[in-house]
């Protein structure tokens, strides 16, 4: 009940919509109601009475109340799809909106599909619910109301008659919901398990393949396939009998009222025009009761998206502005974590413990430490994706959480792990973080990236449409995009969380060059896992199970034997090996 | 609506049931008057193509009711039946007023209250058996279409999923052999009964009086011309907004997917601009297309009564020259009011029919596609194989002509350790291709212990060969399903033995439930090197002469990596094995190294030779190694 009073609330600013929807609805189904008693007058009047004078008006009236109805549908039509429009409209703006200020934490542990459902398929739900449902309860109102009302008026006895089978419907209905409804669920259930064999196995084609197991997949398919199919008949044979049952019904109804009705014409209790009349009502009155059990259901499903999407709406942002929250302002780029520790998940181990960096301005930083030694984690506190547990993160002194989202993070640029661009040319990739700049300001920062020559070689270049969906660009030169992207908006932090190990060895030299030229002059925080990259980092971190083990520059560790030297030995000794002997030769040849 | 599980979440148009369509074609939705005049991001729309009803096409999908053509004919027994029943009720209201209760007779009003009775009965029997065979043969067809479906596209070569995104594959066996449903099972049925009652009603009409029927029907060219017209454009606004409805989940998806980046440039409120452009954009298309939809009910009820007005005056009329009587009057608009729903009806089923005969020509598209790789007609067994591995003067394009391998002669003894090195693009990847043979080559052999691999069944070839991808894909199940997969005969001990030959023992046992432990597709639970040693303990549990090793390593951390280099040796002894690799250190342990640039062989042997020799190995070592100086 709360739910659907939320769902009131959101209704409120276009209620004058609703209420025109349901006056009109009234007034179709009124109108509706005439023609019976068109025929009752025509029968009894005109031609047993033989007042043939009047043929015409009747006539007309048959018409008249179409011309009515149509008029009445259509605006009723447009009016409850215009209610259910404006609503869903602002409620997806809403939606979007949460989606856009939502955290890192929130979509951690979230699923795309899972939110892409919510915002289609049970706004879709909704949105019918808005459109027709609540329209649909006020017909029902109406057609039993006023059926009765008439009905009654004309002869209680056969009033009655024609009621009998009513409670019988009504009962048959909801036990029918009652038992059609976990059928439906478990056909989704297994359609979901259906797409998910499927979807496992197109993308594991490579697998499949390479073992030669396409029986056995096949075998997992039709297991499921056939489930489906035995799923989906359960469901069939419910309402398979229901369906026409309720049709039996009606007739038995039509049958009764026909029979009794005949009789009480013989005895002259009732007129012919008033049995032909009753006839007309009675579908006005099996006609809702039908309707009710799918009104139910869609109101129970409505109800269940809904819920969903409250649930979304009111799911906290990890990270707030604080309310006396000040601008960032002239950043010249110190940060320090001052013991900090960190957490995802409560019940979680630490992810960081008692870190502490001071990293002076124009300062550069390496993190290197193996998967999950929380090299990311601690660079996603500086933007202040993720707030720490204890301790504090500071930037020029002030404290990341004292200060606005939006002024701290337009001053760090970014380059993530897993490069993403979006779906669009890659002028407006590059200017994704600032919209305004000139072309000149967009070639610069590709050039700095060493992005620009191979932009220039493509076909459209700068106006060549990226992305899921565009063209496909190498590993390689989605980095290099992304490099471009987050040196255009001249940032005084930058962090690079890097990817640089899928790409061969000439393109991994370019990205170093790039990103050489690209710390000049700014804190730079960067993990990478080539020594390469870091060797002449100002302080290098080495971090295990969240905390810093090693901290000194390239020089310092290599003579201490930890882990540093390790990777180093691994990386290095091999090319320095190989080239010893050259190096004589070296100075001759260059 | 009786024949409708309406239980799927209502689509955008109610009677429309949205799928994707096929063709695409650039168009980016139209500027709508924003500060910025440039597009923020920009999504191709999928085009639909409208095409003619195809007879031949037709024809092919009726094919699939054929073995179940005898439940067929009794469901269209039943549906006429059913049919046959209710056109008796209104002549049934008829006799019951003519002979019943204007004489006053009780005893004829009894009889015949029985009879209609009856035939409700006969009604319901029918109704109820007839759906429960339409919706089997309905079911039995989807499910024979996927199986056969699936069971296609597993064969297909990877040249198919190379140019496919699997989202598209999926909607094929999903959404488009469901879109058929309601053709299969019902639409055919219904539309045949939907002709017999039309025939029906007007016989009876006619029989009644001739004149009147006429009479009655001078509206119905009226209707079809108008509903024909109607049909088509709301159909094209169903489409338009079928496309900004795509547009909206595309943006959707990609701002769930690209969150990071948009908060991290602190872009929420341009996505917000942009956002709420496109939702408008939706409901205003969508409102424009209910514009016409909401035409459709009063256009069929007014021109319907329109033909009961005719026929109620004209009926009196001739009711008043004692030419009809009162209850064939009755009965006759009852008849009339049957007439339209028919009519209407079968609208819908072409409409029906075009969304099906979309969906069944993308989908026979699939079912057309053969595979590139195939096991020719007499193809035997590959024995055992000792793993000499022979290249024979190969040429080899992926599209026609543009050849990534030319000219490769090469001889591997078995046992024998191959790296091959080069850029991006030099051909590495597609050598390993045609080894596993995920494709043929264009020209020449490659031979396995001197077979020729075109000769030789795919799973024999395949079983025999081990392979680690670059990135590592588990299926959800137990970790222990998923080393399994390499050999499904495997025992629990053969598991164990293959995960602590490649060091995965010790981190598996720490997990939960042990080699019991549940991982999900995207292997969330385990690290990237978690997940590449199950890879390799995945390839030796198959204990193959051949493995294949394409940049198995690279994403991997330097500690992770001296962890799998122990695990790598053991791996490799006694196999023939071709490394994809970057890493110096991998590279220069293998017995030969092959080096290759735009898909020649340039260089082949150890690496103390190719170092000596200065060539292009020299030189790509010594670009990474000036490059550290230079960094130094």
């Amino acid at each position: 009940m709360d739910t659907f009073k939320r769902v009131l609330k959101h209704m409120r600013p276009h209620w004058y919509l609703l209420a025109l929807a349901i006056m009109l609805m009234g007034l179709l189904t009124l109108a509706g109601m005439v023609r019976p008693m068109l025929s009752k007058l025509l029968i009894d009047r005109v031609i047993k009475g033989e007042h043939y004078d009047e043929l015409a008006y009747v006539a007309l009236g048959f018409l008249a109340v179409a011309l009515f109805r149509g008029v009445f549908n259509y605006l009723r039509q447009m009016a409850g799809q215009n209610f259910g429009q404006r609503v869903i409209y602002d409620l997806r703006n809403r939606l979007y909106e949460r989606l856009q200020y939502l955290g890192f934490t929130y979509y951690d542990n979230a699923r795309t599909g899972q939110i892409m459902s919510r915002l289609t398929s049970d706004v879709e739900w909704l949105r019918h619910f808005i459109s027709f449902g609540i329209v649909d309860f006020f017909d029902f109102i109406f057609m039993v109301g006023f059926a009765l009302v008439i009905l009654f008026s004309i002869e209680w006895r056969l009033a009655l008659v024609s009621m009998a089978t009513m409670p019988f419907l009504v009962f048959l209905v909801f036990r029918f919901d009652k038992q059609i409804r976990p059928a439906f669920r478990s056909i989704r259930k297994q359609m979901a398990d259906l797409n998910s064999v499927l979807q496992e196995n197109i993308t594991g084609v490579r697998a499949v393949k390479a073992f030669a197991r396409e029986p056995h997949e096949k075998d997992k398919f039709e297991g499921e396939n056939s489930e489906y199919r035995t799923k989906q008949l359960t469901a069939v044979d419910i309402w398979s009998t229901f369906f026409p049952f309720m049709d039996l019904m009606s007739g038995v109804s039509t049958v009764a009222v026909l029979w009794y009705g005949g009789t009480l014409v013989i005895q002259q209790a009732i007129t012919l025009g008033d049995l032909v009349a009753f006839i007309g009502y009675i579908g006005y009155l099996i006609w809702p009761i039908r309707m009710l059990g799918w009104l139910v259901n869609l109101y129970e499903q409505a109800m269940a998206a809904a819920e969903r999407l409250f649930e979304l709406l009111d799911e906290p942002s990890s990270v707030t502005d604080a309310p006396d929250a000040i601008e960032l302002k002239n950043v010249e780029g110190r940060v320090t974590f001052k013991n900090v520790s960190f957490s995802y998940h409560e019940k979680d181990s630490p992810a960081l413990v008692d870190i502490n960096i001071d990293a002076p301005a124009g300062s550069t930083v390496a993190l290197l430490g193996t998967t999950g030694a929380g090299k990311t984690s601690l660079v996603n506190l500086i933007p202040r994706f993720y707030d720490p547990v204890d301790g504090e993160v500071l930037v020029d002194g002030h404290n990341v959480r004292d200060v606005t989202q939006n002024s701290l993070r337009e001053n760090i640029g970014i380059v993530l792990q897993e490069t993403f661009l979006f779906s669009t040319t890659i002028r407006e990739n590059i200017t994704y973080g600032r919209r305004d700049s000139s072309m000149e300001e967009i070639i610069s920062a590709a050039k700095a990236a060493q992005a620009h020559d191979f932009i220039s070689d493509l076909p459209q270049g700068y106006d060549t449409i990226v992305g899921e969906r565009g063209l496909g660009l190498s590993g390689g030169q989605k980095q290099r995009v992304a490099i471009a992207r987050a040196l255009l908006v001249d940032p005084r932090i930058l962090i690079l969380d890097d990817s640089t190990s899928s790409v061969d060895m000439v393109t991994e030299l370019q990205i170093q060059r790039a990103l050489n030229r690209v710390m000049e002059g700014r804190t730079t925080f960067v993990i990478a896992h080539r020594l390469s990259t870091i060797k002449n980092a100002d302080e290098i971190l080495v971090l295990e199970e969240g905390r810093i083990v090693e901290h000194g520059t390239h020089h310092e560790l290599i003579r201490e034997s930890g882990i540093y030297r390790e990777i180093y030995k691994v990386q290095f000794k091999d090319q320095e090996e190989v080239f010893a002997s050259q190096q004589g030769d070296d100075s001759v040849a260059g | 609506m009786q024949d409708n599980s309406d239980q799927k979440p209502p689509s955008a148009g109610t009677e429309q049931s949205r799928k994707k369509q096929a063709e695409q074609s650039k168009a980016s939705h139209s500027s709508r008057g924003k500060l910025d005049t440039r597009e923020r991001f920009q999504y191709k729309e999928e085009e639909a193509i409208v095409k003619d009803f195809d007879w031949s096409q037709f024809k092919r999908l009726l094919h699939y009711t054929v073995p179940y053509k005898g439940m067929v004919a009794i469901a269209l027994v039943l549906m006429l039946l059913a049919a046959g029943s209710m056109l008796i009720g209104p002549y049934l209201t008829k006799l019951a007023i003519d002979t019943a209760i204007e004489p006053g007779n009780l005893q004829q009003l009894n009889y015949i209250a029985v009879a209609y009775l009856s035939i409700y009965v006969l009604n319901f029997i029918a109704t109820s058996f007839r759906i429960k065979l339409t919706a089997r043969v309905g079911q039995n067809i989807l499910y024979d279409m996927r199986k056969k479906l699936f069971a296609h596209i597993q064969d297909l070569s990877f040249r198919f999923y190379d140019s496919r995104p699997a989202g598209k594959i999926m909607v094929r066996l999903t959404s488009d052999i469901e879109s058929l449903n309601n053709l299969l099972s019902n639409g055919i049925v219904n539309v045949l009964s939907d002709i017999f009652l039309l025939i029906g009603i007007l016989t009876i009409m006619m029989s009644m009086h001739f004149k009147l029927t006429l009479a009655s029907m001078i509206t119905l060219p009226f209707l079809v011309i108008l509903s024909t017209r109607l049909r088509f454009l709301v159909r094209m606004g169903w489409r338009r907004v079928r496309r900004k409805v795509s547009t909206i989940n595309a943006h959707l998806n990609e701002s769930i997917s690209g969150i990071r980046v948009t908060q991290s440039f602190t872009q929420e409120e341009n996505n917000k601009e942009f956002f709420d452009g496109i939702n408008e954009d939706y409901r205003s298309t969508f409102m424009s297309t209910i514009r016409l939809n909401a035409m459709f009910g009063p256009l069929v009820e007014i021109t319907g009564a329109l033909g009961t007005t005719i026929v109620i005056w004209y009926g009196t009329n001739l009711l008043i020259d004692g030419v009809l009587t009162v209850g064939s009057l009755v009965a006759f608009v009852s008849y009339l009011g049957r007439f339209w729903e028919p009519i209407s009806r079968m609208g819908d089923f072409y409409n029906q029919l075009l969304v099906a005969m979309a969906s069944s020509e993308r989908i026979f598209d699939y079912l057309d596609t053969e595979p590139d790789v195939t096991d020719s007609p007499n193809a035997w067994q590959l024995p055992s194989i000792d793993g000499r591995v022979t290249f024979d003067d190969v040429y080899f394009a992926y599209e026609k002509d543009r050849y990534v391998l030319q000219d490769i002669n090469l001889d591997v003894a078995p046992g024998e350790t191959i790296a091959l090195v080069g850029h991006t693009g030099a051909g590495k990847t597609s050598i390993i291709n045609l080894i596993c043979r995920f494709y043929d080559p264009s020209k020449g052999r490659v031979l396995i212990d001197g077979h020729d691999l075109s000769q030789v069944t795919l799973p024999s070839l395949r079983s025999q060969i081990g392979m680690v991808l670059q990135e590592t894909f588990l299926f959800s199940g137990t970790i222990a399903d998923n080393i399994r997969y390499g050999n499904l005969a495997a025992s629990e001990d053969d598991i164990i033995a293959a995960a602590k030959a490649v060091n995965a023992h010790d981190f598996i046992m720490q997990l939960g439930d042990g080699y019991d432990t549940e991982v999900q597709e995207r292997g969330t639970r385990l690290s990237v090197g978690q997940r590449q040693l199950l890879s390799f303990a995945r390839a030796l549990i198959g204990n193959p002469r051949i493995l294949i090793l394409d940049e198995a390593t690279s994403s991997i951390d330097t500690q992770t990596e001296i962890l799998i280099q122990d695990a790598l040796k053991r791996l490799l002894k006694g196999r023939t094995s071709f490394v994809v690799a970057h890493r110096l250190s991998t590279i220069r342990n293998a017995d030969r190294i092959v080096v290759l640039e735009d898909g020649l062989i340039k260089e082949v042997g150890t690496h103390q030779q190719l170092f000596d020799d200065q060539g292009i190995y020299y030189n790509l070592l010594r670009a990474q190694f000036k490059f550290l100086e230079e960094v130094s």
